[in-house]
């Protein structure tokens, strides 16, 4: 922000919305998939499928809606948020796209993936609209904090008390498969849990804050304030115990601590979350197989070659064939990485667009974390703050997991990429959890009462903001 | 709370470039290693899209690629898979490529750098790239001969062609179909792979090249050819006790199921050599000296690493020898000495051609697609570690092994063989190992073999001299 002219929250200039520059990053966003999709045919098939037309025009058609929505009822949003996502979700089509023409290539009659994401696509547009025109004012939400937080328990422990015949797929319990859709409750429960906490933890913050003893220079909270962390702890233990998800359980455990952290201003939280965790994990080791499974296999992957290691060692194929460069859209191998479409879509990103082309992903989602975070340090209200801080976080965290799974820095935990990855529910859910920031960072642009006078008639060098 | 939020947004900012710094890792630093796993199909599968060469056999294809309709255009296949499996190895989308498949890549593949060219024209004239033939030096009736007897055992058989050097047969068992992990389906490939893996020994290795043994008694062959050189004949009279006292030590030598040699305990080298005797040859090598024996062992060729026929072939060695008993064990073919049967086989064709090692070769041309030749192999002499004298000193010798002692289950109607038993101790408990290395005809030699039984339990005379015998018989009946 440099000088008091351009600044958007600078006396006497009007604050200008960027509804332009989002429009014109959102045009770029979407040239890049058609153009994808395009390069993808002719390298494959050799020429331009006829539904090329529907889907250039379906593509645009979303966003331009998106965007009409969000000058209609947010138009002081942050301009990336949206682009961003434009630009993951159409990468995420192109690429099960690709995927698609490699199983039938193979002659798998494979049900085709691509147009059935784009249609959970639209549904996550659709419900990205009705988030922002029905909460016109995120602080709403907190109202409805505890009925949320119900909602999120009701919806992770759903899968774990149906038969596993509806709720297991590939010894996950995280599941409803009800008349050909599968759905995962878990990606909804995140969002409704994070709104929780944030109104939780702006309710109880105060207290939370309290120190009893220092420490070795950190100041510890009373033992009977562990009781919240405590819980967040068992009910992450709970998912990895009933539903064998090691990567909700991280998820949630880690949203949580850090929203903690963040809501208190005390680094002991942090501490003390991440003894939890190292506890927590330690436990799992011991008793679980399959943690333990993945442990060793994240250890020495090339040693489980014949059976766990497989894919891992796919997907490290795949990137280090792909080298600097890639192989070019439809010019590698990524089917040969099992479930290249959703948990390993990284890895066919890494083998076909190079480092470049994985390094240019990772880094638009940086963006729009920092994007989120910035709003969290904008908006004047603490639930926003909190709110803002937690999902934004929420994506880091996944990101930073799963592709840290797909690439050997962690074990794998079976996340998915965010719109980038196949999968109806993750897709449609991370549209609400950006619904809610687009909302936020509106609240966080909007000058702060336009058209009251006195903030005219101040003239004040500064503004004054209650946190 | 905008403290903490920085702090979060750094950290976030410190993951992520975690995250980059991990994939610059494996795309930039391990890209290389990754790409070259023989595990990685990719670059295989690349390959799958062109017609890869063919291996040849006396004209007829034993590796080949046929057009399919599926994904991948070109199948390979391998009309009689377990009979040249041993040397031509697989070509597989899930495993690579081992033996020739593999030595011979560039070739195959098309890839090879005298192909170049080609390779650019093909670009502009839209012809499809294709790989080039690699032409064998093998006899087919010898190989079919060489496996039909080891059949049921584990083992391995080289026939060379003694005054060129080409390799006529070379067979190793148990064998595989290596159509088995050639095709298509990874899931089946995988699977054929566990079945073909499961069996123990291991089918996949080439006994012949891959791993060495202890030669036992074929190794008083090198033995004699020492003394020869050191001025003894084959009349020479040398002492054959009973039971020999190693020097230095209570430990004591007898001969194959402790026999006597001579009732006057002493006999004519020749004798020694026809019967085998273990303490006449443990003496000689003792009253010899490591030196020469080390350095006969070393002019044939025991000890010399980096042999590639092209395949690679284990070095074959006489081992560490630290003491005057070791050496009366090394001189009998036991303690350190282990050989591979190529080896042993090269030993019995140096002694057929008159003292002259020639190169052992696999490959008689490489091809280009269009039939044109890009290499043929000439012959070489590869050492020449005894006279012609002593190579017929020798060969007489050898002729007596076969036609009154040891070996006298290779004997062929109609022609003198020469030749040499051999029956190794492995250690306590575990069957021998028989072998046994000739030539013939011993006036003209047109073949030499050499057959290895692991832990056949019997003899080399009992067990591996009739397999030599069939194989050579082969071969002549397949001269007409």
């Amino acid at each position: 922000m440099a000088g008091p002219v351009t600044d958007p929250r600078g006396p006497g200039a009007t604050t200008p919305t960027r509804r332009g520059t989002e429009a014109a990053l959102l045009a770029f966003a979407v040239l890049i998939t058609v153009v994808a999709q395009a390069i993808v045919d002719l390298t494959v098939t050799g020429s331009l499928r006829p539904e090329m037309a529907t889907f250039s025009a379906w593509i645009t058609v979303l966003w331009v809606v998106a965007h009409l929505v969000v000058r209609r009822w947010a138009s002081y949003a942050d301009p990336l948020l949206l682009p961003a996502v434009a630009l993951l979700v159409g990468l995420g089509l192109t690429v099960i796209h690709r995927l698609d023409l490699a199983s039938e290539r193979a002659g798998e009659v494979a049900r085709e993936d691509a147009p059935v994401q784009l249609v959970w696509a639209t549904l996550g547009v659709t419900l990205f609209v009705a988030v922002l025109v029905v909460v016109r004012d995120h602080r709403t939400l907190s109202r409805f904090a505890y009925t949320l937080a119900l909602l999120g328990i009701a919806l992770l422990a759903l899968p774990a008390v149906l038969p596993a015949s509806i709720s297991e797929v590939n010894g996950a319990k995280i599941w409803i498969r009800v008349a050909g859709f599968s759905i995962q409750p878990g990606e909804f429960a995140k969002i409704c849990l994070v709104v929780f906490f944030a109104a939780y933890l702006v309710d109880k913050r105060d207290v939370l804050a309290l120190a009893s003893k220092k420490v070795a220079g950190l100041e510890l909270p009373r033992g009977r304030d562990l009781g919240p962390v405590l819980l967040a702890w068992i009910l992450s233990i709970l998912v990895l115990v009933f539903e064998r998800d090691l990567g909700s359980s991280l998820l949630l455990f880690g949203i949580f601590v850090v929203m903690l952290y963040v809501a208190t201003e005390r680094a002991s939280w942090l501490f003390i979350g991440l003894a939890l965790f190292a506890g927590g994990a330690m436990i799992a080791y011991q008793i679980f197989a399959h943690v333990q499974a993945r442990v060793d296999t994240w250890l020495d992957p090339s040693a489980y070659y014949d059976g766990a290691g497989y894919q891992l060692m796919q997907s490290l194929f795949g990137l280090g064939t792909g080298g600097l460069f890639g192989a070019g859209l439809g010019g590698g191998r990524p089917d040969q990485v099992p479930v290249a479409k959703s948990d390993f879509i990284a890895a066919a990103v890494g083998e076909e667009l190079g480092l470049f082309g994985l390094v240019a992903v990772i880094v638009v989602y940086l963006i729009l974390v920092e994007r989120g975070l910035r709003t969290s340090l904008v908006v004047r209200d603490a639930f926003g703050k909190l709110l803002a801080a937690g999902l934004a976080f929420a994506i880091a965290w996944q990101v930073f997991v799963v592709l840290g799974g797909v690439t050997g820095l962690l074990p794998l935990t079976g996340l998915t990429t965010p719109f980038l990855a196949y999968g109806g529910s993750s897709l449609v859910a991370n549209f609400v959890l950006v619904a809610l920031l687009v909302r936020i960072s509106d609240a966080a642009r909007r000058p702060a009462t336009p058209h009251a006078p006195s903030m005219r008639l101040g003239d004040a060098p500064t503004e004054v903001v209650t946190p | 709370m905008n403290a903490p939020l920085r702090r979060v947004a750094i950290s976030v900012l410190v993951l992520f470039t975690l995250l980059i710094v991990n994939v610059n890792i494996i795309q930039v630093v391990r890209s290389e290693s990754l790409r070259g796993d023989n595990r990685n199909t990719r670059v295989l599968a690349e390959t799958y899209d062109r017609e890869r060469g063919s291996i040849i056999v006396d004209g007829n294809e034993v590796a080949m690629s046929v057009p399919t309709d599926g994904r991948l255009t070109y199948l390979r296949t391998y009309p009689q898979g377990p009979l040249y499996a041993p040397i031509t190895g697989y070509h597989s989308l899930v495993y690579g490529n081992t033996y020739l498949e593999d030595v011979m890549d560039d070739v195959l593949s098309g890839e090879d750098d005298r192909l170049f060219v080609r390779r650019i024209a093909d670009l502009f004239t839209g012809r499809d790239p294709a790989g080039g033939d690699v032409v064998l030096t093998l006899d087919p009736d010898v190989q079919a001969a060489a496996m039909a007897g080891l059949d049921g055992l584990t083992g391995a058989v080289v026939a060379l062609d003694p005054a060129t050097g080409a390799i006529l047969g070379m067979a190793s068992t148990p064998t595989y179909d290596p159509g088995l992990v050639a095709g298509h389906d990874p899931e089946a490939i995988r699977q054929n792979m566990e079945q073909i893996t499961g069996s123990d020994p291991d089918p996949r290795v080439n006994r012949a090249i891959a791993d060495n043994y202890p030669p036992g008694s074929l190794f008083k062959v090198i033995t004699a050819a020492a003394a020869l050189q050191e001025g003894y004949t084959p009349e020479t009279v040398v002492p054959a006790v009973d039971l020999l006292t190693l020097p230095q030590t209570t430990q004591t030598l007898s001969n194959f199921n402790g026999s006597s040699c001579s009732s006057s305990q002493e006999q004519r080298l020749i004798d020694s050599l026809t019967i085998s005797c273990n303490t006449a040859f443990a003496q000689l090598g003792i009253d010899l000296g490591e030196e020469s024996i080390r350095e006969m062992a070393e002019a044939f060729g025991l000890d010399d690493e980096g042999q590639e026929i092209p395949l690679d072939v284990a070095p074959s060695t006489i081992g560490e020898i630290e003491s005057a008993a070791a050496l009366g064990q090394t001189s009998i073919g036991q303690r350190d000495v282990r050989m591979t049967v190529l080896q042993a086989a090269l030993v019995a064709a140096t002694v057929a051609n008159d003292g002259r090692q020639m190169r052992p070769y696999l490959i008689d041309e490489q091809r280009a697609p269009d039939l044109s030749v890009l290499e043929s192999t000439d012959p070489e002499v590869l050492r020449e570690p005894i006279s012609a004298e002593i190579a017929d000193q020798l060969t007489e010798m050898m002729v007596s092994v076969v036609a009154r002692g040891s070996g006298r289950a290779a004997r062929l109607p109609g022609m003198e063989v020469a030749g040499k038993t051999g029956t190794a101790q492995v250690r306590e408990g575990v069957p021998d190992h028989n072998w046994f290395m000739g030539f013939a005809p011993a006036d003209d030699p047109e073949i030499a073999v050499a057959v290895f039984v692991a832990n056949g339990g019997s003899t080399g005379g009992d067990l591996s001299a009739p397999i030599a015998r069939d194989v050579m018989a082969a071969y002549f009946e397949g001269q007409g």
